[in-house]
């Protein structure tokens, strides 16, 4: 039977598993709406700005690990989408988003609403599609999903004319796909793991440095195993909180910029290092040449680019992180027993020194809330179980140090573009793929603005996320760093009027509570958390100048921290 | 240093702006690139020069790699190999200056491949040293345009790179 583009595009969709497709309509995708509009298989989330579409997509794809999938229309709607596109690309979440495109005939015409969308997604896609035959939109879709869930993910971009998804042609979607140019690594170099092995059992002050690659790679499992197996000390970066639980003893929290002191000092002292899925960001590493001076470094990665990009590596390993670690796990479990145990003993008893600095204290008895405090609460009243998305500033740092992630994809912020915006749409597409379960979005009075309009979405599809508005007046992370490097001078960084949230919230069909004492704080939370079917907006009123400590300033090794 | 590397890529529309975007985004130098479909239509191959670090050329090769356009990549310049460039010249030829013109052209086996009563265009082609000294050698003689194809390359021995 022939089928329409458009109708392709759905039965691809179907063929995929996918349930929902985030987006917004628009003339370029008319067809493909009407399609929509005929069936009950894939159920589409109107949200109400593009950038959220991306966002919750990319919500979904983190919290579940498959991809998600976005369809906006040409011209502004594919630039809207840019910013969340640029944000999954970053952190390496599988997503397809799917933008209209004007008629062919039209395109290089400067027609009405038409970019060129291939080329302004260029840098920030793993790869992108322009289909210009009817014929070939079923091996594209095939493409496009197996190039962004394979290998290290990445969204993928598929712009489609507006003319080729009224015309018709048989449909028949390939069941394989091989590309000549594309073939991810998967199984490590096995003389490669047994050089690690040898390496990670004779280190006397061992560190395992893991990344949001062991989340992605679905490797959480053989992590613990490893790590449990050698009681090595574990320390995770912003994207990987959540693969290890905090709850273990083994694990020293988060390294880097707002790291703890144990984790940095273990950085910075080790003897071996053992990086997973991790990629030696500029915020972990802080000065490179004072990076690790001592240590003796094996990187595991899918990505090879990813190895000795800013950190020469001793030993690499490409590969996905699960399979490379059941290879290590084998190779530890059938060899000897380690020489290294006395070793190991007085590097613990050195860390446990770091670890009583008690980094994270605060002010607990303070009159005013703690932003802190609020975090640590929003723990206790949800068992620490809760799906908890951030949007970027300090209240991420907070979030990161003070909910302790004990499995992976709960922990959902934007940590390599740094997104204000993604918290409250991220989280609509948490808690659709989620129903039932809790889901909280830790966000700022500054963050939270720049998407705010997805209240309304939230509304339409009865998405009860809760959502922790720490609201101190500032741009709090460019305060702080107004008062540390620029003597106070708080340019731009204060909003001398801010709307009434609670207000707010009601307007668009929600509770609002505003919260401005530390014993409100647990109550109120509780009460919002009782609200199993509505969504609550807690305003908490906090600390104006609170800071995020510890902290390594630019330019500073790991062993450089301002403690409080 | 210098790096010739040699890239077989999807001969598609957009394969050649993600290899330069990925240059200019990373703020990688080229230094020529050229590229053309091959015996196989379906492949292009390109050869771009580039220089930098080897660890920074490592990188570039990676990257490479990770487009998904690209097949195969070879850093020539680690083996031995060949390399050729070709160079167009339109030169001033009047009176005594058309024989000395002629004569430099011999020289470095080169050819007139077109004339006016005024002008010769010249070809030379050969590695980028003997580029050069064409150009060196010309410097006395005025020169309407000039254009240069850029390298080309090719590993030496009995395997291809298909």
């Amino acid at each position: 039977m022939e089928l329409t583009g458009a109708e392709i595009i759905i039965e691809c969709l179907k063929a995929e598993g996918v349930d929902y497709v985030f987006g917004y309509p628009g003339g370029a995708v008319l067809h493909i709406y009407d399609a929509f509009y005929k069936q009950d298989d894939v159920k589409h989330i109107l949200v109400r700005h593009e950038q959220g579409a991306t966002h919750a997509a990319d919500g979904y794809a983190r919290s579940t690990g498959k991809p998600g999938v976005v369809l906006v229309t040409s011209g502004p709607g594919a630039t809207n989408a840019v910013t969340g596109i640029a944000t999954a690309f970053m952190d390496s979440i599988p997503m397809i988003v799917i933008t209209g495109q004007v008629p062919k005939h039209l395109i290089g015409n400067d027609a009405f609403q038409e970019v060129d969308s291939v080329g302004i997604t260029r840098p920030i896609v793993k790869h992108n599609f322009l289909i210009n035959d009817v014929n070939d939109i079923a091996d594209t879709f095939k493409k496009a999903f197996y190039v962004a869930t394979t290998g290290r993910p990445g969204p993928v971009v598929i712009d489609i004319p507006k003319d080729i998804t009224a015309e018709k042609v048989a449909f028949e979607y390939p069941s394989e796909i091989e590309m000549r140019s594309y073939n991810p690594t998967v199984k490590g170099h096995n003389g490669q793991i047994k050089r690690a092995v040898e390496m990670i059992k004779s280190a006397e002050r061992p560190m395992i440095y893991t990344g949001g690659g062991v989340i992605l790679g679905n490797g959480s499992e053989q992590l613990r195993t490893f790590t449990r197996s050698l009681g090595y000390p574990i320390t995770q970066t912003l994207m990987g909180l959540g693969a290890f639980p905090a709850s273990d003893p083994l694990s020293l929290g988060m390294l880097g910029m707002h790291g703890t002191y144990e984790a940095n000092m273990g950085m910075h002292h080790c003897d071996v290092l053992i990086a997973i899925g991790a990629r030696f960001d500029d915020r972990v590493t802080g000065n490179l040449e004072k990076f690790c001076p001592d240590a003796k470094i094996i990187h595991i990665d899918v990505d090879p680019a990813s190895i000795s990009k800013n950190v020469k590596v001793d030993i690499p390993i490409v590969g996905e992180v699960a399979p490379i670690l059941d290879s290590i796990n084998r190779e530890l479990a059938g060899s000897a027993e380690p020489t290294n145990k006395g070793a190991i003993e007085k590097w613990w008893a050195q860390i446990n020194e770091w670890r009583a600095q008690d980094c994270l204290k605060y002010d607990r008895d303070s009159d005013i809330i703690k932003p802190q405090f609020v975090v640590e609460e929003l723990y206790n009243a949800t068992n620490g179980e809760a799906f908890i998305t951030s949007d970027v500033g300090q209240h991420q740092m907070f979030a990161a140090q003070y909910y302790g992630f004990d499995r992976p994809r709960q922990w959902i912020n934007s940590g390599g573009l740094g997104t204000m915006g993604f918290g409250l749409p991220a989280a609509m597409g948490v808690q659709l793929a989620h129903p039932g379960e809790m889901v909280a979005c830790i966000t700022g009075e500054s963050s939270i603005q720049m998407c705010i309009q997805e209240l309304s979405t939230c509304l339409q599809y009865s998405l009860p996320v809760k959502i922790i508005n720490l609201n101190n007046g500032y741009m709090g992370m460019v305060r702080q760093w107004q008062e540390f490097f620029y003597e106070k001078r708080y340019a731009m960084s204060y909003f001398d009027s801010l709307p009434d949230f609670v207000a707010i919230a009601e307007a668009y069909g929600h509770i609002g509570i505003k919260v401005e004492k530390p014993a409100d704080v647990r109550p109120a939370l509780d009460e919002a958390f009782k609200q199993k079917d509505r969504l609550v907006f807690l305003d908490f009123i906090t600390d104006r100048e609170e800071n995020v400590y510890p902290m390594i300033p630019a330019g500073a090794g790991l062993n450089e921290m301002i403690l409080v | 240093m210098k790096h010739i590397i040699s890239i077989l890529l999807e001969n598609e529309s957009g394969a050649l702006s993600r290899v330069a975007g990925l240059f200019s985004a990373r703020a990688y130098n080229i230094e020529s690139l050229t590229v053309a479909p091959t015996d196989d239509p379906s492949l292009s191959r390109m050869t771009l020069v580039t220089t930098g670090t080897d660890d920074i050329v490592e990188q570039v090769c990676k990257q490479l790699n990770k487009l998904i356009d690209v097949v195969k990549l070879v850093n020539l310049t680690k083996d031995a190999h060949v390399e050729r460039e070709l160079i167009l010249i339109k030169v001033k030829a009047e009176n005594e200056q058309r024989d000395e013109v002629k004569r430099i052209v011999d020289i470095f086996n080169g050819h007139v491949i077109d004339m006016t009563d005024t002008t010769y265009t010249l070809e030379v082609t050969g590695d980028s040293e003997k580029i050069d000294a064409v150009l060196k050698a010309l410097a006395n003689i005025t020169m309407l345009e000039v254009v240069r194809s850029g390298q080309l390359g090719m590993g030496r021995g009995d395997k291809g790179m298909v």
